[in-house]
């Protein structure tokens, strides 16, 4: 999985995925948009199982879940990022999708590295470097989401 | 050990004596708004998992705010969808063009927000409703399927900052000003995961709209919710609009506080948030530089309710907006709408040459109704100046109080509301 670092903070859903295609949402159609606002040329470099490594507060400001599907439709395996706001990180966990807070990240990794991610011991590895950083493991309710493939399928199976 | 109102809120809600920031708790929830941007995955959601019901129509608002009167076909075909699904459901409860408004304007001018109530919307302004007691935050489209089907949501009891405001506004200088400043002075992530509480002379000397102005930016600096205890204005506000009984919930004394934030806006300026984040206010006798705007916004969620209308209003009569300037001015109701229109205040505005509109969000998200083009400039009276928010990456969006908006579109350019405007 390749790295596209942005190392900027509070990179936001609207630049995730701009109001102008909100009357779209499904992941496939959401895709060709992604990140637009903030690099137009993210989906044509992305490929599928890339990851995301930002800055702190990612996905501040709107809670609109499409900055979610965008991400998701457009490959990205999961986003990487110093912090993360709470309504995309709420709705990363709901949907199922890899949010990993690592702290100091957006400075330790190279855009275009290749990086593993070990979810069980909390370890990201830059393939480049050969260096590993350490995460905290997603807290239990979570990876509890992260199996039932989100909070939906978790409610319906109860 | 004390507790905030936010922790009495949330521990009464999962049959909890007391909780502490921190615990994961699963409240039940007594209100939940549904708008057309984040409604409709919700609704596929609900049908996909084999959810027919939802688990009370009684508490569920529907407001189509977003691309309403509908923009194109997808807006339109979007809440056409809900507007099937409500009756599928038997959602009576639902605000047709006509009676239609802002979300966030609308919930606790119809009178479906009370103090101590658990409340969710699909929106991340939502905290707004914090202002008359309540627990209330944003949430996103599987949160509120989620909320639907149950009725209830799980949350983590966030930890609370206390603001405490003292001193005296001086003219010119409004609720906006103030939220300004605090953002300016935390961060748009000072309050990650937080309760920003908000008390102080300053505060009780607020009307409730003025409040709704503050706590409507508490997400803003990143906050889960914002909050201000109800006090017999509150009340007032809530006599003629709500029924039946509600508690009202005070932080204790002894209330354990992350942080407690002491600020004396004695001396605070009319602020203005510069591109591209909230926190980037300067107070407008610091901005030495003439910046021209080619539009003034004057609605929205933070600043489109009747007393906003009236401060606005007074910059224009016998004024026109400046030549190259475009106005656009929308009462965030219907009810707003008609009451500034028996006030003459939407004469004084369409007199000066500004243009009055149906209430919507339109154009605060860059939606419709006044989007703007590359290279322009705009200033807001909304809650958010991100890279493209108000349309084109490469416009600008400058947000301040409805009193420096109309200002500046009388002068055409970023101007203080204390001194004279036009010629």
């Amino acid at each position: 999985m390749k790295a596209h670092v942005y190392k900027r903070k509070h990179i936001n859903t609207d630049e995730i995925i701009p109001a102008r295609y909100l009357t779209m949402d499904k992941e496939a159609e959401l895709a060709k948009y992604a990140m637009e606002d903030i690099d137009t040329e993210f989906v044509n470099k992305v490929e599928a199982g890339d990851v995301i490594i930002a800055g702190e507060n990612f996905g501040c400001g709107s809670s609109r879940e499409h900055a979610v599907w965008a991400l998701r439709g457009a490959g990205v395996k999961a986003v990487i990022a110093d912090s993360f706001a709470r309504i995309f990180y709420r709705n990363c966990i709901n949907n199922g999708f890899l949010a990993i807070e690592c702290q100091g990240v957006s400075e330790l990794i190279e855009s275009g590295s290749e990086v593993k991610i070990d979810l069980k011991n909390g370890l990201l590895s830059d393939l480049k470097s050969r260096k590993e950083y350490h995460f905290a493991p997603l807290p239990d309710f979570a990876q509890e989401m992260l199996d039932a493939g989100g909070l939906l399928n978790l409610i319906t199976k109860k | 050990m004390g507790q905030t109102i936010t922790e009495k809120i949330l521990a009464k809600h999962s049959g909890r004596d007391s909780v502490k920031p921190g615990e994961l708790v699963n409240a039940k929830l007594d209100l939940i708004m549904c708008h057309d941007v984040t409604t409709t995955p919700a609704i596929d959601m609900l049908k996909e998992h084999g959810i027919t019901k939802v688990f009370d129509p009684e508490k569920i608002v529907i407001m189509p705010d977003h691309f309403v009167p509908n923009k194109d076909i997808k807006s339109a075909e979007m809440v056409r969808k809900i507007r099937l699904w409500a009756k599928e459901v038997g959602i009576e409860k639902f605000y047709e063009l006509g009676n239609h408004g802002v979300c966030h304007a609308l919930l606790p001018e119809q009178g479906h927000v009370k103090p101590s109530m658990t409340i969710v919307g699909a929106d991340s302004h939502t905290c707004t409703h914090g202002a008359l007691g309540a627990f209330s935050t944003g949430i996103g489209s599987t949160d509120l399927a989620a909320s639907l089907a149950t009725g209830e949501l799980w949350f983590k009891v966030p930890p609370t900052i206390l603001f405490n405001i003292s001193g005296k506004l001086k003219d010119g200088v409004y609720a906006k000003d103030i939220i300004l400043e605090i953002i300016r002075r935390i961060g748009v992530d000072g309050a990650r995961y937080k309760a920003m509480e908000f008390k102080g002379e300053v505060i009780d000397a607020l009307s409730i709209e003025a409040r709704m102005t503050i706590t409507n930016m508490a997400i803003e600096a990143g906050a889960k919710s914002g909050i201000i205890a109800a006090d017999e204005k509150t009340l007032a506000y809530l006599k003629d609009r709500s029924e039946g009984d509600f508690e009202i919930l005070q932080s204790d004394e002894d209330a354990v506080y992350e942080q407690q934030i002491d600020i004396d806006i004695s001396d605070l300026e009319p602020m203005v948030a510069f591109p591209h984040l909230p926190d980037n206010g300067k107070a407008v006798s610091d901005i030495k530089e003439k910046i021209i705007i080619d539009q003034a916004y004057i609605g929205s969620c933070t600043n489109g309710r009747i007393e906003d209308l009236r401060v606005a209003a007074e910059y224009f009569k016998g004024q026109k907006v400046a030549k190259g300037t475009r106005c656009i001015v929308i009462p965030a109701t219907t009810d707003i709408w008609k009451q500034a229109n028996k006030e003459g205040l939407l004469d004084i505005f369409m007199e000066a040459g500004a243009t009055v509109s149906s209430p919507t969000c339109g154009a605060c998200l860059g939606g419709h109704m006044g989007v703007i083009a590359g290279g322009e400039k705009c200033i807001s009276t909304t809650n958010r100046n991100f890279v493209g928010r108000m349309g084109s990456p490469d416009s600008e969006v400058y947000l301040a109080s409805p009193a420096t908006v109309a200002a500046s579109a009388v002068n055409g350019y970023i101007s203080d509301p204390r001194k004279a405007v036009g010629e």
